[in-house]
């Protein structure tokens, strides 16, 4: 077909799904409301509104609607997804059932502690198991998600060092190869951020390190493996170096799927560190939401946790089980939410962590990094891959060739939707040109993961027979190649009415 | 792939460039920088009055792959911004050391361009990250 011609013919293609605006009649019902038994109180004139633009629809008009938009969906349900970073791993279904057990789902978090006995031992409990998995001190579940467990973390160092009359002590050192949250975690805290680059194997620059640590640092946050996907080579001079200078150590600990049961932060040095407990204990994460960041502490900044925590107000005595409460850390940075953190993913994480137990979760990592190390090992003949060392339960590879003029790693990324697959993260870390950062999980088999390295090095084979193959895709989706340029600048955030849009 | 690199401007290592017109100078991205940044969406300008130290960050560009800090190559009082980039960000892409200049500042120190890059250097210091 000639382009007018696909032109033309998409002109008169229906939409994929219509808006549920232009669903229904008017006059439409979905629920017929029984006329009212009470007397009929009036609003003023000035607060009522005539005329309310609402779909008027039909039960089956809105389950059909929704129903055929979830089918455009990928998620782990339907299939794997690489999404490096993002641990999109199985969350068991097991999770469910606990989350919407009664006693949990239906509890109100301003009813009596002595009401909810059973929500507070599962926060203390889970609290306690957090901090043996990190080698921490105490643990507060407050946080709702990654960022906001960093927070915590830099708002209790800052509160640490003006504990001990050290105010000027305002920069935290971030490495480039840290989480993209981590400068922008600093930054609202209000500290300054000095980043430092990377050496040629992907470790922290410790040359670097040296010329910037002094009295004015309070801290350094690092991600631990990075983003690279690497198990930071010097972790204990950096340790030592920036507790040198008096400033304190904070591990994003986005990446603990690659060190449950193999490493504890707390026994590396770290301070202070957070938990994701969407990626690392299975809880669902896909579109954004809903998190939860749980922040340890060692025994300097324990004191300083975000609360309230739950703690023991009264021990058990045989068959007398304690009596559990909550209460506020002596000198905690205060509240960071409402209530005591998403409570549902609490009980999520809790039933994933009984579930396997200690040695259940340490073969949770050995098999995260088996999985990545796999598919690093069958694809660095055909990708370029920027570290040549052993990687942790994530790996990056550049997404071109010196021979495929012109293809990028997005080009790889759409191709790879018309096999079946989430694309891995794109451009991301940036210190790597062209970037696919692949994180495969635990979860999936040899079978997924090899149907994965058929469908890329198929594609790094087409990347050169075929490059327009790449250019072009995706070919199988119900929506193909979006024009990212013109969505980013002219952004139709309003579906009624619909604006006028240049075609 | 070469980058354009005019002989007339001078270059930071976090690619920026400045060209100097008698005591004042323009800013921008090179061209290196603005092909791994892609097409340009957005541009976080500063205000005329603002100050600028050399080396740091004075303004972010956004693209469709990342947002990035653009860095001060010499320290001034910023006397124009250029204000077609926010309805034509992509002026970056097509013309990144002419149309698509970011900044115009009052050199404060001149001695600073001392330490940045000619054209070579520069083009040498993006060949070697290939």
């Amino acid at each position: 077909m000639t382009d007018e011609q696909t032109t033309q013919s998409n002109a008169t293609l229906p939409p994929l799904e219509p808006l549920i605006y232009d669903l229904g009649a008017p006059g439409r019902k979905g629920v017929n409301l029984p006329d009212s038994d009470v007397p009929e109180a009036r609003l003023p004139e000035h607060l009522v509104r005539t005329g309310l633009d609402l779909p008027e629809v039909s039960e089956m008009d809105v389950v059909r609607h929704f129903v055929r938009l979830s089918q455009f969906n990928y998620s782990i349900d339907t299939g794997f997804y690489p999404l490096g970073s993002c641990t999109m791993k199985y969350n068991p279904k097991l999770n469910e059932d606990m989350a919407r057990l009664p006693g949990f789902a239906l509890a109100h978090p301003l009813q009596d502690t002595t009401t909810v006995q059973g929500a507070l031992a599962l926060m203390y409990t889970l609290q306690a198991w957090l901090a043996e998995i990190s080698g921490m001190a105490g643990v507060s579940l407050q946080p709702a998600a990654g960022a906001h467990g960093e927070f915590a973390g830099i708002l209790m160092i800052r509160a640490y060092h003006i504990a001990n009359g050290e105010p000027n002590r305002t920069r935290i050192i971030v490495p480039d190869s840290a989480h993209g949250t981590n400068p922008a975690t600093t930054a609202m805290t209000g500290l300054d951020v000095v980043e430092i680059t990377s050496d040629n194997n992907g470790d922290v620059d410790l040359d670097r390190l040296r010329e910037v640590c002094d009295e004015t640092v309070a801290g350094m946050m690092i991600t631990v493996p990075n983003t690279l996907g690497v198990f930071e080579g010097h972790i204990n001079e950096i340790v030592d170096i920036v507790h040198g200078c008096g400033g304190l150590m904070y591990m994003d600990g986005a990446n603990m799927n690659a060190m449950l049961g193999i490493a504890k932060p707390g026994e590396l040095g770290f301070d202070v560190m957070h938990y994701n407990l969407h990626k690392t204990f299975s809880t669902p994460h896909g579109g954004g939401g809903p998190g939860s960041g749980p922040v340890a502490a060692n025994e300097k900044l324990l004191p300083f946790l975000p609360g309230p925590v739950a703690t023991i107000e009264e021990e058990g005595d045989g068959d007398i089980p304690p009596l559990y409460g909550l209460s506020m850390p002596e000198q905690s940075i205060g509240r960071l939410k409402a209530f005591y953190g998403n409570f549902g993913m609490l009980v999520r994480a809790f039933t994933y962590i009984m579930l396997h137990g200690g040695p259940g979760l340490k073969a949770v990592t050995q098999h995260a990094v088996l999985n990545a190390n796999y598919i690093r090992a069958r694809l660095k003949d055909s990708y370029t891959m920027p570290f040549e060392r052993i990687c942790g339960h994530e790996f990056v590879c550049e997404g071109h060739w010196t021979d495929a003029e012109g293809v990028h790693a997005l080009d790889v990324s759409k191709r790879l939707m018309d096999y079946g697959f989430h694309p891995p993260t794109n451009y991301f870390p940036l210190i790597v040109p062209e970037a696919l950062l692949i994180e495969p999980t635990e979860t999936e088999s040899k079978e997924a993961c090899d149907a994965f390295i058929e469908a890329m090095l198929t594609i790094a084979k087409e990347a050169k027979d075929n490059p327009d193959l790449l250019h072009e895709a995706p070919h199988k989706t119900p929506v193909g190649r979006v024009d990212e340029v013109r969505a980013a600048k002219e952004l139709v955030l309003c579906c009624r009415p619909i604006p006028a849009v240049e075609k | 792939m070469a980058w354009k690199t005019p002989g007339n401007a001078k270059y930071a290592e976090s690619d920026e460039w400045i060209i100097v017109d008698g005591d004042s100078a323009k800013v921008g991205l090179t061209d290196y920088a603005q092909d791994h940044l892609s097409d340009v969406v957005f541009v976080d300008l500063p205000e005329v009055g603002d100050s600028v130290t050399k080396g740091e960050s004075f303004g972010t560009v956004e693209s469709v792959k990342a947002a990035s800090d653009v860095y001060a190559p010499a320290s001034g009082e910023i006397i124009a911004v250029n204000e077609a980039l926010d309805d034509e960000p992509e002026l970056i892409n097509s013309d990144p050391y002419g149309a698509g200049w970011i900044i115009e500042i009052k050199l404060s120190d001149a001695g600073e361009l001392d330490s940045l890059m000619d054209a070579a250097a520069y083009a040498k210091h993006c060949d070697e990250r290939e």
